[in-house]
């Protein structure tokens, strides 16, 4: 590990040619994150939040500057190793749950676990304790066409805890639901952060997702404009 | 990993069963045209050997030369002490000598004035010695359409089509008009003692068998043939053990300049024989080239749009950690999943389509009016040990080719795109 934060970028920037012209999607982004931190990055849309997103996940690599998640350096990784340390230590969820339509919930679950290469028997109990978290233990043999939107949002977090990893990025997770579906994911999530210790980092500009924030991280055309501690909303006025 | 592969292929039918039905198309194609090409390599090889070239053939040097031409003035003579031979130096084999003939059939009325009259391709072969293998070779009690088999000397059998065109009934007498061996003019009398059709459209025009013993009788042929034909005992053709045979034979004689010395020839070596089975050998390549080719562009195709419908899906494996070359690997062997699938059941569609035709084969007489060829009628599939495995090759040769060239477009896709394309 080179420093003690789960994720930290360093003047990042990243930029996209469009034509004749550069757009800069991150300009000179530096952040902390430590660990079982429950985190938002809020703004406008082409502010910069999927990118952002998109690097700490792997899924792309900076311009210039430096992204370290989890003492590795992002664009310093292989196609192989960034997959690794997605398939180690990242978990990711969608706006549209993006559930493998022709598979149960069980195995929608068990699949990130096919590939680290666990046994049968263990595959099959974190499978269940992971949908023992979200509340579907008994939904195993359904399809993702017979669940609600909510339901389908809860077997995509427990695919993206069940190998316990370090990290979660959610991009707009409520986006699609209804708001009691959507407190209650974020309740879901907010007791995995407390009780696996799962470093929580959102894009969203859904307001109920900013509720349960402690701490928001506002972008404004690829820069931080804003990082505040926040007590969370809980609905009904409940605090942490 | 492979189990909920194929747990996802079982149950997504747009991804399989077009795949899987190109495939079992293209092998049951593949199983049953090698079994009809199978089938008709045996067939030539059979009936060639049963009615003209046996597996080996000996003429003397003069005949072989003019074969077609049937000329017995050039036949072998001291026919017995050279079976007796070649029984003593390849005790394994069949040895049997015959004369084939030509010349004029004639039926005459209660006056004996000729009623009707034809041309005649005539075989002698040794039909009432005890033991003798003739009637076996000719499957004479299969053919028979009418009467009986030669009994006595003197009778003979003739092919039904000719009997029905000289309106000749079993038992009635024929006149054999010919030559004989030394150029003067044959006539004998016969006894019509059954009719026959073989299925083989070139005997069956206007063929007559005879006993050999008659027929050298009436062409002045006392211990001569125009050929002596050896058959391996379980009538099956082994080329390599039959050059070796000839080799054997002709060099025992090679350095006798007489144009009357016995030479040696393999089935293959006669009547082009050579060059048709390597034609036939060809087809069957051509035809596995072909499914491969077609079924490979077919797949490829599907692969594509299974790839374009599975966008969503492989964008969330890339997203989870899974490598492209992961994901490419699973695809090769999703594709291996539906070839060997699509195999099994195109072996055996194909296989139990070709046991049907091997049963009871297809008649094509109607193409065969005019034919020389000593091909039966009807042809017949044949299924060999092969004929289990070679629709295996196309079936996975095609569904690995294809998934290969299509799985490409994975190194394509981009993971920094994935969160908007997974958002869409």
């Amino acid at each position: 590990m080179e420093n003690s934060y789960l994720i930290e970028t360093r003047d990042l920037v990243k930029t996209y040619p469009m034509g004749e012209h550069t757009i800069v999607a991150l300009d000179k982004v530096n952040l902390k994150f430590e660990k079982a931190e429950f985190t938002g990055l809020v703004g406008p849309s082409g502010s910069g939040k999927t990118t952002l997103l998109n690097i700490i996940g792997s899924l792309d690599s900076p311009t210039s500057g430096s992204a370290v998640v989890m003492g590795r350096k992002v664009e310093g990784l292989s196609h192989k190793q960034a997959s690794a340390l997605r398939n180690h230590h990242i978990g990711f969820i969608f706006q549209t749950f993006n559930l493998l339509p022709v598979y149960t919930v069980f195995e929608n679950v068990e699949f990130p676990l096919l590939l680290l290469d666990y046994s049968a028997a263990e595959r099959r109990k974190m499978t269940m304790v992971a949908l023992d978290w979200v509340g579907l233990a008994d939904r195993t043999r359904s399809k993702p066409a017979q669940l609600s939107g909510g339901q389908s949002q809860r077997v995509a977090i427990a695919r993206a805890v069940v190998k316990k990893p370090a990290l979660i990025l959610a991009d707009e997770p409520t986006a699609n639901l209804d708001a009691e579906n959507s407190h209650h994911i974020l309740q879901t999530m907010e007791r995995l952060n407390r009780d696996l210790g799962t470093t929580f980092v959102f894009a969203t500009h859904d307001e109920k997702v900013i509720d349960y924030l402690r701490r928001k991280i506002t972008l404004f055309d690829g820069a931080v404009a804003k990082d505040e501690r926040m007590e969370p909303q809980r609905p009904g006025g409940e605090k942490r | 990993m492979i189990k909920f592969l194929f747990k996802g292929l079982m149950r997504d039918r747009s991804r399989s069963l077009f795949p899987i039905l190109t495939v079992v198309i293209g092998v049951m194609l593949t199983v049953f045209i090698y079994n009809w090409i199978n089938g008709a390599q045996f067939n030539f090889i059979d009936s060639n050997a049963r009615f003209n070239t046996g597996h080996v053939k000996i003429m003397s040097r003069a005949y072989a030369r003019e074969a077609d031409q049937v000329p017995n003035d050039l036949a072998l003579i001291g026919v017995q002490s050279l079976v007796d031979k070649l029984q003593e130096e390849y005790p394994d084999m069949i040895w049997t000598p015959r004369i084939r003939f030509g010349g004029l059939l004639d039926i005459p009325d209660a006056e004996g004035e000729t009623r009707e009259q034809g041309p005649v391709m005539g075989m002698a072969v040794d039909l009432l010695s005890a033991g003798s293998n003739e009637p076996g070779i000719f499957k004479l009690e299969e053919a028979l359409v009418r009467g009986r088999v030669p009994q006595r000397a003197a009778e003979i059998l003739i092919s039904e089509d000719f009997a029905r065109r000289l309106k000749v009934q079993p038992g009635d007498t024929a006149t054999l008009i010919s030559v004989t061996m030394q150029g003067s003019m044959a006539v004998a009398n016969f006894t019509v003692a059954g009719t026959i059709r073989f299925g083989v459209e070139a005997m069956d025009r206007g063929a007559m068998i005879a006993d050999i013993a008659d027929i050298r009788a009436a062409l002045d042929m006392e211990d001569a043939a125009g050929e002596i034909l050896g058959f391996f005992g379980d009538f099956m053709y082994r080329d390599p053990q039959a050059s070796q045979i000839t080799t054997r034979f002709n060099a025992a004689h090679g350095d006798d300049p007489d144009e009357f010395v016995p030479v040696m020839d393999t089935l293959l070596h006669q009547a082009g024989m050579t060059d048709l089975m390597a034609m036939l050998k060809m087809f069957s390549g051509l035809v596995l080239v072909v499914f491969i080719a077609v079924m490979s562009l077919v797949l490829w195709n599907a692969g594509l749009m299974g790839s374009l419908r599975r966008y969503g899906e492989i964008g969330v494996r890339l997203a989870l950690g899974e490598t492209k070359t992961h994901i490419y690997r699973s695809l090769i062997w999703e594709s291996l999943m539906i070839g060997v699938l699509g195999s099994l059941i195109g072996t055996a569609v194909g296989l139990a389509e070709s046991y049907y035709l091997q049963a009871h084969g297809l008649n094509i007489g109607f193409m065969m009016k005019n034919a020389s060829l000593f091909i039966s009628n009807v042809l017949r599939a044949k299924v060999s040990p092969v004929s289990y495995v070679i629709g295996f090759i196309p079936g996975l040769a095609a569904t690995f080719l294809g998934s290969s060239v299509s799985g490409t477009g994975i190194y394509r896709r981009q993971t920094s795109r994935l969160m908007k394309e997974l958002e869409s």
